[in-house]
């Protein structure tokens, strides 16, 4: 077990690669009540182009089906998982991302219990004829729910407009026509080929004693057979540059129209601390153009174009990378225009170092308050730690952030032919 | 276990929580008062107004600047219901200076900086400045429209006011579209003046701190003059159900949205109180509820589908996304399960189990400083106090009769189906 010691943060990890590939980490949190773990698989919703274990050939699935599996991966012969969890006190939950699949509890109590259930259950599919057509029924009601909820569709649909051929476009739960295709052949071949220990990682964070924590762990897998860990080969898309489509438009039953403009990103290949700059450089730079504190921001709003809804995100992969900004506007056109232009516009200002420093500082102390919460812990050290970066590294890479890296990465991502516009507007006013 | 301490300074309740486990220092600050048409759309627009610009930092602008060099401390207000009550909410978060690089004492900064939001607020003439209360009133205005897009909102928005018609619970929390118009940089003001002198005011202070040091800081920096803090509750409303409501509504959506609600009478000032959440962990408040189960899980009918309690108001509100024609069905299986809650269909592991889980909830809300404050809250809200030690040791002792005995006490009153444009119902 290898120890790893933030002393700044006042924190300390510890870490084991198990004989049968499985990464592990415990974060010991004293004076918490809640121990929290996740246990993930670097397989999500754009993973829908693979090789299966032992065959040769690409094979194409069914979209959603990693969504669908993760429903499916609670329901055993004896019944479901939740009601195990819940009889030892905890409260357990799974989520899919473009990326990721994780399973997760957080309990109080029998925590040990708890931990065992948890990795034992991911690691023992059971999938039925039966239990997979009533799924269908339960996912066909959460991809409705989606389907009217406007915040939704405008954020697929700029993911949409920016990206032409790769899977992140799709939406993570698939369509009703495409979830009828699943079949409980087809789970247990995409189990078969991204549910081994060595593309998985189990955090765990919380009052808990790390010796015997990871014993546990330990005896856990050295009971249990794998085959020999293989290398996963997964299509790799090509994706032009530019953008798919430069507006859409989508109606719908709301009052206030929405508006976002998603920017597509390049470089987004790098690993390691590369990337994490990368990352954190685009993160920087949208809170330097958009962020409460900025002149933009002031003037949008007091022009009336924006309210409490504006928000700005920069997500990236390893394969993909955009910033989407926007939110609630009664002039969904003239937002798109200002914002298209403070982007394109942003090479005729320089940056004031002053302003970086504030925007630097902010960060800092954000990041601070995110180490408050397990959650965003154990969830964000496992998506760094896919793409070989460190969540503990944070702080030291923003520190290190120069105008030059700032204005590098505004230059490559503010081009015309790299921006997106998606709008969703009252049904009524367009007929 | 947290401490909480109470102090009164300057007619200010302040609680302070000392505690190491977190990496920032939290300052909530809560002002309480009865809900009423005539109020509702003033404090609405008060936090927002008040957050927008200070005497030192008099526009949003430069008072956000001021929070990003504090290594971004946040600041963000909200409103809430609790029964027949409107709470505006002041938050201030800050990084703990023993985790920087820089030594600046910052939650001194941080005292003083919500001060300034609430008593010195920026001014022009005398009155709230008009270029911000404009703004303000526009946002509002659109808050409160949005809140007809988020259609799970909306529904639950539609049964509250259909359930509680005649009630001030029926009031937005947001308040009124129609008022706010009339608002002006004179009479919020004067409104402003008013709730500072008379809302029951409390402060809370949670993190890594000297507790003396903080509450000279508090006395220091939050004096009021002439506060004459009035429990101002009134009785609650009562309503006496003759017969079940049902209002069906059209709108282009997908997805039919059913929310029923219940009356409990039962309150967090009842003995019965502890049974009631007992009783909601069995019926529809988790993942291994009779309402997951059966509506979700054996009948296939929806993703989800779940009840939850307003515990001041005494209300139980069932909610589930499902197909518009599947309507009949689901109100049908819903109904099943309360009848089975009355008739003591549950076993004793269910009951077990359902304790575990709250336990597990609580101990996890008090792990977040702002789940640590809105468990304290309800002890200011009612006038019966729950200490957090009770609450834990209550729950274990609640029984089946008592459950069977809540139920029985449950009374449906309207259900609610926003459904869409095509089909039967």
């Amino acid at each position: 077990m290898e120890k790893l010691f933030y002393e700044q943060l006042q924190e300390e990890l510890y870490y084991e690669k198990m004989p049968n590939g499985l990464d592990v980490y415990i974060l010991p949190k004293k004076g918490f009540n809640k121990t929290y773990a996740t246990f993930t698989t670097k397989y999500g919703s754009i993973d829908n182009q693979f090789v299966p274990l032992g065959q040769t050939e690409m094979k194409r699935v069914p979209d959603g089906i990693a969504h669908f599996l993760e429903h499916k991966l609670f329901e055993k012969e004896d019944g479901d998982v939740f009601q195990q969890f819940s009889k030892q006190g905890a409260s357990a939950n799974a989520f899919t991302s473009f990326t990721r699949t994780a399973y997760l509890f957080s309990s109080t109590a029998n925590v040990e219990k708890n931990l065992e259930t948890l990795i034992d259950f991911v690691q023992s599919p059971y999938f039925t004829d039966k239990t997979v057509e009533k799924e269908k029924g339960i996912i066909g009601q959460e991809i409705r729910m989606y389907d009217d909820n406007p915040d939704w569709r405008l954020y697929f649909g700029t993911i949409q407009s920016m990206y032409k051929n790769h899977p992140v476009r799709i939406d993570i739960a698939g369509t009703v026509e495409s979830i009828a295709e699943i079949t409980k052949e087809l789970l247990y071949e995409c189990y078969e080929t991204f549910y081994h220990p060595s593309n998985m990682l189990l955090f765990v964070v919380g009052p808990v004693d790390q010796e015997k924590m990871m014993q546990q762990i330990r005896d856990n897998q050295a009971r249990k057979s794998f085959k020999p860990a293989a290398e996963i080969k997964r299509f790799v898309y090509s994706e032009p540059e530019e953008v798919a489509q430069a507006k859409q438009v989508i109606p719908m039953n709301v009052q206030t129209p929405k508006c976002l403009v998603g920017i597509k990103a390049k470089n987004v290949g790098q690993i390691g601390k590369d990337k994490l700059k990368h990352e954190l450089a685009m993160n920087v730079l949208l809170d330097y153009l958009f962020g409460k504190s900025s002149p933009h921001y002031e003037r949008l709003y007091s022009d009336g174009l924006i309210d409490e809804t504006f928000s700005y995100d920069y997500t990236e992969e390893a394969q993909f990378g955009f910033a989407i900004v926007g939110g609630d506007t009664a002039e969904p056109d003239r937002l798109a225009d200002e914002l298209k232009k403070i982007m394109l516009t942003f090479r005729e200002h320089s940056l004031h170092e002053q302003d970086l420093t504030r925007v630097k500082k902010k960060k800092i102390g954000a990041f601070l308050r995110s180490l408050n919460s397990p959650e965003y812990i154990a969830n964000q050290f496992t998506r760094y730690a896919f793409n070989q970066m460190s969540l503990f590294d944070v702080v030291s890479v923003l520190e290190s952030l120069t105008c030059q890296d700032i204005e590098q990465a505004a230059n490559e991502c503010f081009n015309e032919s790299q921006l997106v516009v998606c709008q969703v507007v009252p049904k009524n006013a367009r007929e | 276990m947290l401490k909480e301490k109470i102090t009164v300074v300057n007619g200010l309740n302040v609680h302070t929580i000392q505690t190491d486990k977190y990496k920032t220092n939290t300052l909530v600050f809560k002002m309480k008062a009865p809900l009423t048409k005539e109020t509702v759309t003033q404090r609405a627009l008060l936090p927002y107004v008040l957050q927008s610009g200070t005497r030192t930092h008099p526009n949003a602008t430069a008072l956000r600047s001021y929070l990003d060099e504090l290594y971004g401390a946040t600041l963000n207000v909200d409103l809430a219901k609790k029964g027949e009550q409107h709470i505006i909410t002041i938050r201030v978060d800050i990084a703990n200076e023993k985790f920087l690089k820089d030594s600046t004492p910052l939650l001194n900064k941080a005292v003083q900086l919500l001060s300034g939001i609430i008593l010195q607020p920026a001014l022009e003439n005398g009155e709230f400045v008009a270029k911000i209360v404009e703004q303000e009133k526009r946002s509002l205005k659109q808050r409160i429209k949005s809140g007809y897009d988020d259609k799970m909102h909306y529904a639950n928005l539609r049964l509250v006011e259909e359930m509680c018609k005649g009630e001030p619970y029926a009031l937005h929390v947001n308040g009124e579209l129609e008022a706010v118009e009339a608002m002006t940089t004179k009479n919020l003001y004067d409104y402003y003046q008013k709730a500072l002198q008379e809302d029951e005011i409390d402060l809370y202070i949670i993190g890594d701190m000297d507790e003396t040091e903080v509450l000279n800081l508090v006395k220091s920096h939050f004096q009021f003059e002439n506060r004459a803090v009035s429990h101002r509750k009134l009785p609650m409303t009562k309503k006496t159900i003759t017969n079940v409501n049902e209002v069906i509504e059209k709108q282009d959506v997908k997805q039919g949205k059913l929310n029923i609600g219940y009356r409990t009478n039962i309150t967090y000032e009842d003995e019965q109180y502890y049974a009631l959440q007992v009783f909601n962990g069995i019926f529809g408040g988790f993942s291994h509820s009779k309402l997951f189960i059966n509506v979700r899980e054996k009948a296939s009918l929806a993703y989800y589908a779940a009840s939850r309690l307003e515990s001041h108001k005494g209300l139980l509100m069932v909610m589930s996304g499902i197909e518009p024609s599947n309507y009949e069905k689901a109100v049908n299986i819903i109904k099943e399960q309360m009848e089975a809650m009355k008739k003591g269909a549950f076993t004793d592991e269910e009951i077990a189990q359902t304790k575990a889980v709250i336990r597990n909830q609580l101990l996890e809300t008090l792990d977040t400083p702002r789940g640590l404050v809105e468990v304290l809250y309800h002890n200011v809200v009612s006038e019966r106090k729950r200490p957090i030690d009770e609450w834990i040791a209550a729950i274990e002792k609640v029984t089946r009769e008592e459950i069977i005995e809540v139920a029985n006490k449950i009374e449906l009153d309207t259900i609610y189906f926003l459904t869409g444009m095509e089909g039967e119902k």
